[in-house]
């Protein structure tokens, strides 16, 4: 709704005194009594239903007096981050968290909170654990915990609204960096800073701009391309930044691109992602208008182009070389090794900087607060902040940010509030499918870089999905096999043949058939394919699979041996029972097997034929709550028994 | 002779190679899929063999070669939807639609698909109905929104 105050300007700023100037214009146009109904538009509140909440608020400040309209205004933001509570309303500037808000909340927030400044009680939020209600957004756990950097705005500006951003000093080190820096003083920032590629790998950014700048220089041309290929299942932290904070990327990657001396440059996106490839072509356009990008960015005679181009679902691209292929309009297969790095030979033949999208959102910041401040943040070997998606069998599911360094206990039990439903913890699956599964014993492990890969995980982008006992490992390592399986290109036999037996074998296994010798068997092939593979999908396709048999062993055994499944979650070896005492008679299960495997009339007990049953388990999920009468037991049932 | 929706899109461009892919996506976003005819003119137009645009788009999971229904179902199978039983939910849409993933219902009202994660994961298990995210789906939700999609086309007819 800034726009509706300040007039977009649409002369460009050619000074860092214009950009200070239009900032203040910015700031003061902005009424310091002025209350902000924050409402959060990430993809999670949104397909909870917040775009109703936020037409419902509007229309209700419209129908309530004039004085709600005075002092209020709507805005709304990228990905607040807690998810799992949405639709978040955020009351600023007194910070009042609502969540799980509904149209129909709408008339009253306006009536109570805005107009009589009172709390609602129902919607705020309540710490499962003490029961204590909590009114403001900084003093809950899952908040008060976080060390926000790279995320700080997202949930805070309209990220549709440049003026928004520069309000907050967006574009400051931009104009910093270009109009008081020199190119070599910026790479120096950045290697004091020890940041390390936040795609997974953890090179060193500094270094790759270092040799990335001598490439160029040689050549006299480069480009510098922004990885948002967020293939990772379970991964939602690139998409977020994105949508949420798209200027922020931006900045960064002219930056980028003013330190090496790149004119043109990329953002490759998942197809996926289509509210963050607008929000990005927004942020481009905003930019341009201001003098920001394009021509002569702030009039310094510097010029810089980007573009997006949208991914077309390959996961592979978010390997450097096939990322680069992919742009060119080619088939995704990574280059074999022995090879120049990109950053020599890269996108049409030209010295290429590629970075993930949090590396280059941490630049502006870097820029602006200096190497030596994000240094101090995190351990010796990592430093600053790690962003996660936290997500799987956790209380509190969403977007976190935290110093490098803290343990995975105070991640999962103090920021996601410990486990759903009271289960027990099982396992925790960081680095998506070429990460590793680690289990309890690794709870105090510390997330860094190199604790994780020695834990036989690794950072990877920022998945963190949560396991409990209702999940089967060797189901997970299945799921994940069967994953890099599809994904593999195909160019290396190992990759794609030797997942493709490891696969056959998890199969045999979750469905009962798998033989002794398969563990060594699964071990030995996995090795292999992590050896003989080209690109960093197939060196670390066998990893889910290799450590969850390091540590999780008992559990194909169990399938193996006694063919169960501790977790009852493999089909072909659980079945389900009806309970005559429990059973009600309300005839909903038997309507809703698909098979009609349930005999019974209104009020008697229902009868599950086991020679029918397919294990869809839809009459365990139907069963009313009330009789709990379906029961999922391990083991296979035959004819007869019930 | 080329399909005029073709001949609205091809001028946007150069007719280089790098080009390739952002012109299939487009042709793919106005046709539904990528017809065999407007393939061969694409491979005119950026100037490489029609095997080559073959090759490109087969290796992409985004590029469909035939018509897809007029519901689009696609089910997230991400890490975290996996484990809150997303696969029930593919079983269920072959149960009822009575075709494989991928494929469409004769009438050509359903396709659904599998997709590796829609990135969002606090909502597990997601589905993504033509284009429109539902949260904490299950076995029966996913019943309730066949029925909703079936009454719909009903009453369109109507």
């Amino acid at each position: 709704m800034i726009i509706e105050n300040t007039k977009e300007s649409t002369s460009k700023l050619s000074s860092l005194k214009d950009l200070n100037d239009f900032r203040k214009k910015i700031i003061s146009e902005q009424s310091i009594n002025e209350i902000e109904i924050i409402i959060c538009h990430g993809t999670g509140c949104i397909a909870n239903g917040s775009e109703d909440v936020t037409k419902a608020i509007k229309e209700a400040l419209i129908a309530k007096d004039t004085k709600a309209k005075v002092i209020s205004k709507v805005k709304t933001t990228g990905c607040n981050g807690f998810c799992s509570r949405g639709p978040l309303v955020v009351i600023q500037p007194h910070g009042i968290f609502y969540q799980k808000v509904l149209p129909d909340d709408a008339d009253e927030i306006i009536e109570r909170t805005i107009i009589h400044q009172e709390p609602i009680t129902r919607l705020l939020y309540d710490e499962p654990k003490t029961g204590e209600t909590i009114l403001k957004e900084k003093e809950i756990p899952f908040y008060k915990l976080q060390n926000r950097v790279v995320l700080q705005n997202i949930g805070k500006i309209d990220p549709t609204n440049i003026n928004d951003t520069i309000a907050i000093g967006g574009y400051h080190a931009l104009a910093k960096a270009i109009l008081s820096m020199t190119p070599d003083e910026v790479i120096c920032e950045i290697e004091k800073s020890e940041l390390r590629g936040r795609g997974g790998a953890g090179f060193p950014t500094g270094k790759k701009w270092r040799s990335a700048l001598h490439a160029i220089e040689k050549g006299k041309s480069g480009y510098v391309v922004v990885n948002g290929d967020e293939g990772d299942p379970g991964a939602f932290m690139d998409r977020t930044i994105m949508e949420g904070d798209p200027h922020a990327v931006l900045e960064g990657l002219i930056i980028g691109a003013y330190a090496l001396g790149a004119k043109e440059g990329f953002f490759y996106v998942r197809a996926e992602y289509p509210l963050a490839i607008h929000h990005l072509e927004i942020a481009m356009d905003q930019a341009r208008k201001l003098g920001l990008l394009g021509k002569n960015i702030l009039n310094t005679g510097f010029s810089f182009e980007a573009r997006i181009n949208r991914g077309a679902g390959a996961f592979v691209c978010g390997e450097s070389t096939a990322l680069v292929l992919s742009i060119e309009g080619k088939r995704g297969m990574p280059k074999a090794a022995p090879r120049p790095r990109t950053t020599e030979i890269g996108l049409f033949d030209k010295p290429t900087l590629l970075n993930n999208v949090k590396t280059f959102a941490y630049v502006p910041q870097i820029i602006n607060r200096g190497g030596n401040w994000f240094a101090s943040v995190g351990t010796e070997g990592s430093k600053g902040t790690a962003v996660f998606a936290l997500t799987g069998m956790v209380n509190n599911c969403g977007l976190i940010e935290v110093p490098m360094g803290l343990t995975i206990r105070e991640i999962i039990y103090d920021i996601g509030g410990g486990i759903f439903d009271n289960k027990i913890f099982k396992a925790v699956q960081i680095g998506g499918p070429s990460g590793g599964c680690l289990s309890a014993n690794f709870l105090d492990t510390p997330v860094d870089y190199d604790s994780l890969k020695a834990a036989g995980s690794m950072m990877g982008s920022g998945g963190m999905v949560v396991m409990d006992e209702t999940t089967c490992m060797v189901d997970v390592a299945r799921y994940f096999l069967d994953f890099t399986r599809k994904e593999s290109c195909g160019q290396c036999t190992l990759c794609k043949l030797g997942t493709k037996q490891m696969l056959n074998i998890l199969e045999d296994i979750v469905d009962g058939e798998g033989q002794s010798g398969d563990i060594d068997l699964l071990i030995e092939i996995g090795e292999a394919v992590n050896a003989g593979s080209l690109c960093g999908l197939g060196q670390s396709a066998a990893n889910p699979v290799l450590t969850t048999i390091k540590y999780f062993k008992e559990e194909y055994e169990a399938h193996i041996n006694e063919k169960c499944c501790p977790a009852l979650a493999c089909k072909k070896l659980i079945s389900y029972r009806i309970i005559d005492a429990k059973c009600g008679g309300c005839t909903i299960c038997a309507k809703a097997c698909p098979v009609n495997a349930i005999t019974g009339e209104k009020k008697l007990v229902h009868v599950l034929d086991q020679s029918k049953c397919i294990r869809c388990g839809v009459c365990f999920e139907k069963c009313p709550k009330k009789y709990r009468a379906v029961e999922c037991i391990p083991g296979h049932l035959s004819e007869g028994d019930n | 002779m080329m399909d005029e929706r073709l001949e609205k899109i091809l001028p946007r461009y150069e007719g280089k190679y790098f080009e390739l892919i952002p012109v299939l996506q487009e042709v793919q976003q106005e046709f539904g899929y990528l017809p065999e005819p407007e393939m061969r003119e694409v491979a005119k137009f950026v100037g490489v063999v029609e095997s080559k645009v073959y090759a490109v788009a087969t290796f992409y999971e985004q590029f469909k070669f035939s018509p897809q229904g007029r519901n689009k179902i696609v089910v997230c199978m991400g890490t975290a939807c996996h484990l809150k039983a997303s696969q029930r939910i593919m079983n269920e849409l072959e149960r009822k639609l009575y075709v494989k993933p991928g494929e469409t219902t004769a009438d050509m009202e359903f396709t659904y698909n599998a997709v590796n994660c829609v990135g969002a994961c606090a909502l597990a298990p997601v589905v993504v109905i033509n284009d429109k995210y539902h949260p904490s789906m299950s076995v029966k939700k996913i019943n309730k929104k066949l029925e909703e999609l079936d009454k719909e086309r009903i009453n369109s007819k109507e």
